[in-house]
């Protein structure tokens, strides 16, 4: 079995293989599938374990604190014991609740944040899914997490919920707009929604250096639109906790809180991956035309590498945004998505067209 | 039995099962779910048929956007408390009747019907295509009905802003 760290493709073609020569193909598929499913539980859990830790580290040094310092080295093992708290939890039963809908809500929030990481690209060959629209594919299946949280709101039978479901329904559905917009800048620019060619055609340049300012734009627009469209502060008004208690969640307890908290920073996780892997280039490491040995050298540090440095890149921004704004307010939040960010928007989608057309970009 | 098989038939057995639920749930946020559920496993089956562009689109803007609106307006109008009154037996018998008729005709109709296997290769539909054909005004270019929807949809959307707006008086 060929392991080769730059190229994972032979890695996981050898183990296809292996499994349909083992297994009547029925049965290959499901174990393949199994282990894929596994594997990204694992993620889930490792991921969620560590940008709890991050956010709250991140917090302390932007308020001049120490934040988590008892459990293990630097707090490191802080979060792991939050976790087997948050599981020992009694789960709370509402007597006026729906109680199907209550429980079914974080499954479907869980579940849609779940279907997109599925088509994010981690390294040359070592992605689930290699769509033909894959970036279309994110945009639809990310837009079902909002149901979740709606029904939670409203199947709570708590006022509290309610607005706060409502409010991150509003929110939602006006910032996937934007969202979906400057990824379109950004397909104008590549010609293809496949993420694998994405990352490909960045190989000479990221395109966030490639399309001049209309990409610039366009990333910044996602940051903002994709930061409102995961809940998270400044536009965090869905659970703002000093008028809505906690917003939709505010009835759930134990493992099932457990998952709004695990979903919302998964969110904010594939939202910065695919920031990294459209605007940023993806697992391509950074080259600058003509200098040969620099682009050499970037060459060894192996794609994973690349790949979460800019995810967390990312996720730091975002983590920078939340603890330094102000939250908003919720005509505030509508007039910056509808006045200001969809006619930016239409206007860069059109600049990027002119862009494409006239052969101007890189 | 293959993977394809089995997966079809997972998908409609959901399908029929919340279609039914749908209709028979008595609480509508229970049945606007359940419509959920029917939306995505139609999803499912266009994935199945490597149709990916027709799945996402059906994701978008069925599951993702006509749902999400039920649910809101829902939100906005009904208590959890609230039931959706059972029918009269004088509705219900009729009702039955018609809608067993429908289901016999179609039925009958389906089975008369003899279905040839599937001959020659299955063509991918690319995405290049599709977009290129959304906009062209040659043959096979949807330029002309994408105008006509495109107009038809800002009418519609001038008309609810109208509808909307206070009046002052």
């Amino acid at each position: 079995m060929a392991f080769n760290i730059y190229d994972f493709t032979s890695f996981t073609q050898s183990i296809d293989q292996a499994l349909y020569e083992w297994l009547p193909p029925f049965w290959a598929l499901l174990v393949e599938m199994t282990i894929i499913g596994l594997v990204f539980l694992l993620f889930y859990a490792i991921v969620g374990l560590f940008l709890v830790y991050a956010e709250r580290k991140v917090c302390a040094f932007m308020q001049n604190r120490v934040g988590p310092n008892r459990v293990g080295p630097y707090g490191v093992f802080q979060t792991i014991a939050d976790f087997i708290k948050l599981l020992m939890k009694e789960l709370v039963y509402i007597k006026n609740s729906d109680k199907l809908l209550f429980n079914i809500a974080p499954f479907i929030v869980i579940i849609a944040s779940f279907m997109a990481i599925a088509a994010i690209p981690f390294a040359k060959g070592l992605h689930a899914i290699d769509f033909d629209i894959g970036i279309m594919y994110v945009i639809a299946v990310t837009s079902l997490g909002v149901i979740g949280v709606l029904l939670a709101g409203w199947s709570s039978n708590n006022k509290y919920s309610l607005i706060g479901a409502m409010r991150s329904g509003a929110q939602i559905i006006s910032y996937e707009l934007s969202v979906g917009l400057s990824l379109l800048t950004i397909i104008v620019l590549a010609g293809t929604m496949q993420f694998s060619q994405v990352v490909e055609m960045q190989s000479t340049g990221w395109f966030i250096f490639k399309g001049h300012i209309p990409a610039f734009i366009a990333f910044v627009i996602f940051l903002i639109a994709s930061t409102a469209e995961t809940n998270r502060g400044p536009f965090d008004l869905a659970e703002a906790e000093s008028e809505l208690t906690a917003g939709f969640h505010t009835e759930y307890s134990g493992i099932k809180f457990a998952f709004f908290f695990l979903a919302e920073y998964m969110n904010m996780f594939i939202v910065a991956s695919i920031a990294a892997t459209v605007f940023l280039g993806g697992w391509m490491p950074f080259h600058i035309y003509g200098w040969e040995g620099f682009n050499h050298v970037m060459d060894f540090i192996p794609p994973l590498v690349w790949y979460f440095g800019k995810t967390a890149f990312v996720i730091w921004l975002m983590m920078w945004f939340k603890w330094t704004f102000p939250r908003l307010r919720i005509d505030q939040l509508l007039t910056l998505e509808w006045k200001y960010l969809l006619p930016i928007n239409l206007v860069n989608i059109l600049i990027m067209a002119f862009i494409v057309l006239m052969g101007w970009h890189f | 039995m293959t993977s394809n098989q089995f997966m079809f038939l997972l998908f409609s057995a959901v399908i029929v099962i919340f279609s039914i639920l749908t209709v028979t749930s008595r609480r509508i946020l229970r049945a606007a779910t359940f419509l959920l559920f029917v939306l995505v496993s139609t999803a499912g089956l266009y994935f199945l048929l490597k149709y990916n562009f027709l799945a996402a689109i059906q994701l978008t803007l069925y599951a993702g956007g006509i749902v999400v609106l039920i649910i809101f307006s829902i939100l906005l109008t009904s208590h959890i408390a609230e039931k959706l009154p059972t029918a009269s037996l004088m509705k219900k018998w009729p009702a039955a009747m018609v809608a067993l008729v429908g289901a016999a005709l179609c039925i009958v109709v389906i089975l008369q019907y003899n279905f040839p296997g599937s001959v020659g290769s299955t063509e991918l539909v690319n995405v290049t295509d599709i977009g290129e054909n959304l906009i062209s005004y040659g043959r096979h270019g949807y330029a002309l009905p994408f105008e006509v929807i495109s107009v038809l949809l800002l009418a519609a959307m001038i008309g609810a802003i109208v509808l909307a707006k206070k009046r002052k008086d």
